[in-house]
């Protein structure tokens, strides 16, 4: 079917570049206004080429449209930017591709979360022909991150923004107390107990506890544990070290967070953190700027930056990309579609984006003093450690992303309400297994 | 031809009707039927595949889907039964003559009007448990601060509150159409026999606004039943599963985890049950009707 397809596309391209010529010809020798008249509607019909890019309400999204005239000058191609927010952002793009739509030129992802499941349907166009045109363009990225947007050989997006997993924390308090930031997990757990003052609004650690959201900020403390979600297509779940990373986790959210946990995602776990209501926060690198930033945050000139720390398993923190970039499958404009990837994606953008604040993929920029120099001192240095035992992805690297995090959900917030982690993380163990056969 | 046409009024006059339902109501029901005995992930890759009854089979002998289903009874029955009790007193006050009423009247209709997810997003700032005004209002009442929406106990009772005060009124304002139009006759009758207010409410007025409460109960249960809006807008089925109803499980089968045919099955079953539920109220309805 798809053949029949790609072949009458090609005739009726075929088609199409004949009778253009024709005209043209005809143009020329019927008269020469006409002639004039002809190419010029031809050359501003390229010129005003509209690409439509689908993209998250992200601080990337929010950082490259200012710079998006400077594209359409250099190139001639607009760039029509549709944003949502990230959940309706997976929905409306794989309700449209499953529909077959031509409408997504560029589509921003989460290679962690959609990636397989997009790749396997076959929703994103290959870029192996575009980079092996220009060689280069692709050894500038940090492996790890390339590596979650590739199936062998075949790369289908360009990672755009990677994060890690960051200790955030106040300065002020620790100071006051004569404390150092912790440096592993036992620490952490003795000073968010001694910090620890819930009779006057002051909590020792704030995280993520809501079902879902709450897995991929979890998976640092399993790494460092020294457990995993899966190992050779098994479940790991229920192993002894895994269970301890439960009830480290679970517990440190019971005895030392705030009320409400099970319902807080990164908003409501930032805001209790901004509001000067938690002492240590671990969160991703990336949204550091809703942490600093004065007109959001009321700690703003009080947040500390340290890299995760290690646990009993050792250092072991997820690193991986969290936003790519791709063209769509049956995109009509693909070749302007990636004109606009190798813009977004070169170093001078790259640069640009970092000075902004964006955590982009690219060896080179992190490695110059320009594109750390908008970041915090110590949480440039945080990343720069987290990246050296980072691991590439933060979630089970599967096809039903959503399945599997609800059933290791289930074990967290298990382990908030003090219920039973071991039975909890059995029964998710055999649920997370029953997924994995099935893929 | 305008032979033709005149031999087949009959038929052409409804035809708009009966190709709009059809488009709108049986074809998509059908599809889901006929999805529900496949298996899809909304891949344009591999096609449904036919699994006949193997989706029905995985649905019972899943707990979430045993849980859902209670869920969305408790939530349903505890809802309507608060509602249609506070909305018939509230109608019987607003039976009542005084200054303001069309105010007050026009007042009550804000919560039906307003978008549900606004409700809800309100709701969630209302429950928060360290902000919150509900909080602060038990604080000030003495009362020890709740998690609300956080709590896997309190999440249920705390979205039956809001969809309590979200459709209150409109029972009440169903009851109070009812209460208009209802004869004179036997409430002189029995002044004249000498019974008090509590009788009368308990011997006339009740019994004869029986069908209206009926009419108003049943439309609630319907809707309650398929309840989707406050919920995801508050706790997307959170904290866990703890609020998950069938229909938000139905979203998180189809739209979260791609398995469209045990979604689809799951609708069937929804749809089944609502019919049912449906059918009974008509019936009782009737029963009662004649009765009177």
């Amino acid at each position: 079917m798809r053949k029949k397809w790609n072949h009458l596309r090609k005739v009726s391209l075929t088609f199409a570049v004949v009778v253009g010529l024709s005209a043209v010809l005809w143009g020329c020798s019927g008269g020469t206004k006409e002639s004039t008249a002809e190419t010029g509607n031809t050359s501003t019909e390229e010129q005003s080429q509209t690409i439509r890019l689908v993209a998250a309400n992200h601080p990337w999204t929010e950082a490259i449209k200012p710079l998006l005239p400077e594209f359409e000058k250099e190139t001639g191609i607009k760039v029509k930017v549709d944003s949502y927010f990230e959940d309706q952002l997976s929905q409306k793009t794989s309700v449209e591709f499953a529909a077959n739509a031509k409408s997504i030129d560029v589509v921003m992802f989460r290679p962690l979360q959609d990636g397989k499941q997009f790749e396997k349907n076959g929703y994103f166009a290959t870029l192996n022909d575009y980079v092996s045109k220009e060689k280069s363009s692709t050894d500038d990225f940090i492996p790890s991150a390339l590596g979650s947007v590739k199936k062998g050989d075949n790369l289908y997006g360009f990672p755009v923004v990677t994060e890690s997993t960051v200790l955030y924390y106040r300065k002020d308090i620790l100071d006051e107390a004569g404390l150092t930031p912790p440096t592993t997990l036992d620490e952490l757990k003795e000073q968010a107990e001694q910090l620890s003052d819930p009779d006057n609004g002051l909590y020792g650690f704030v995280a993520r506890g809501k079902r879902s959201p709450a897995v991929t900020q979890f998976s640092s403390f399993l790494y460092s544990h020294g457990a995993d979600f899966m190992k050779d297509g098994k479940a790991t779940l229920n192993t002894p070290e895994a269970i301890d990373a439960f009830e480290y986790y679970g517990g440190m959210l019971k005895d030392y967070g705030p009320p409400g946990t099970l319902n807080m995602s990164w908003p409501e776990a930032m805001a209790v953190f901004t509001q000067g209501k938690a002492v240590f926060y671990t969160d991703a690198s990336a949204l550091y700027t809703n942490a600093t930033d004065p007109s959001k945050s009321n700690v703003a000139d009080k947040v500390g930056f340290a890299p995760f720390p290690a646990g009993p398993g050792g250092n072991h923190v997820a690193a991986p990309p969290a936003w790519a970039v791709a063209i769509g499958a049956n995109s009509e404009k693909k070749d302007a579609a990636w004109e606009f990837v190798k813009w977004a994606t070169s170093k001078d953008i790259v640069l640009k984006l970092q000075k902004t604040g964006i955590t982009g993929a690219l060896t080179s920029v992190w490695e110059s003093p320009e594109g750390t120099e908008k970041f915090p001192k110590d949480l440039a240095e945080a990343i720069v450690t987290n990246n050296k035992y980072g691991i590439p992805y933060d979630r089970p690297a599967i096809v039903n992303v959503g399945a599997a995090r609800d059933a290791i959900g289930d074990v967290i917030n298990a382990a908030i309400e003090g219920k039973d982690v071991k039975a909890e993380a059995e029964e998710a163990n055999k649920a997370f297994q029953d997924i994995l056969d099935k893929e | 031809m305008s032979y033709w046409f005149d031999k087949h009024v009959k038929w052409i006059y409804p035809l708009p009707a009966v190709l709009f339902v059809a488009l709108m109501m049986v074809f998509p029901i059908g599809y889901t039927f006929w999805l529900s005995f496949n298996e899809w992930s909304m891949s344009n890759v591999a096609p449904p595949l036919w699994v006949a009854f193997e989706n029905y089979k995985e649905l019972f002998a899943d707990e979430l889907f045993r849980q859902s289903l209670w869920t969305t009874f408790y939530f349903t029955f505890i809802a309507v039964a608060v509602q249609t009790v506070l909305g018939v007193l509230l109608a019987l006050l607003l039976n009542a003559h005084f200054i303001g009423k069309g105010i007050v009247k026009t007042l009550f209709l804000l919560p039906m009007v307003a978008t549900p997810v606004a409700i809800g997003l309100v709701w969630v700032l209302i429950y928060e448990p360290n902000v919150g005004v509900a909080n602060i209002f038990l604080q000030v009442m003495g009362l020890p601060a709740q998690e609300w929406l956080a709590s896997p106990d309190l999440v249920l009772p705390s979205l039956i509150i809001i969809d309590v005060w979200e459709w209150t009124p409109m029972i009440a304002l169903i009851v109070l159409a009812g209460l208009v139009s209802l004869p004179k006759d036997p409430y002189e009758a029995a002044i004249v026999d000498g019974a008090n207010r509590f009788q009368i409410f308990w011997k006339i007025t009740l019994p004869l606004l029986q069908p209206t409460i009926y009419s108003a109960v049943l439309l609630r249960l319907i809707d309650a039943l398929k309840t989707f809006d406050i919920i995801y807008a508050t706790t997307q089925g959170g904290p866990g599963t703890s609020s998950q109803t069938l229909n938000i499980y139905g979203y998180v089968l189809g739209f979260q985890y791609f398995q469209l045919g045990k979604a689809s099955a799951l609708l069937m079953v929804f749809f089944a049950i609502v019919l049912a539920l449906s059918i009974l109220v008509i019936f009782l309805r009737k029963k009662v009707g004649v009765s009177i």
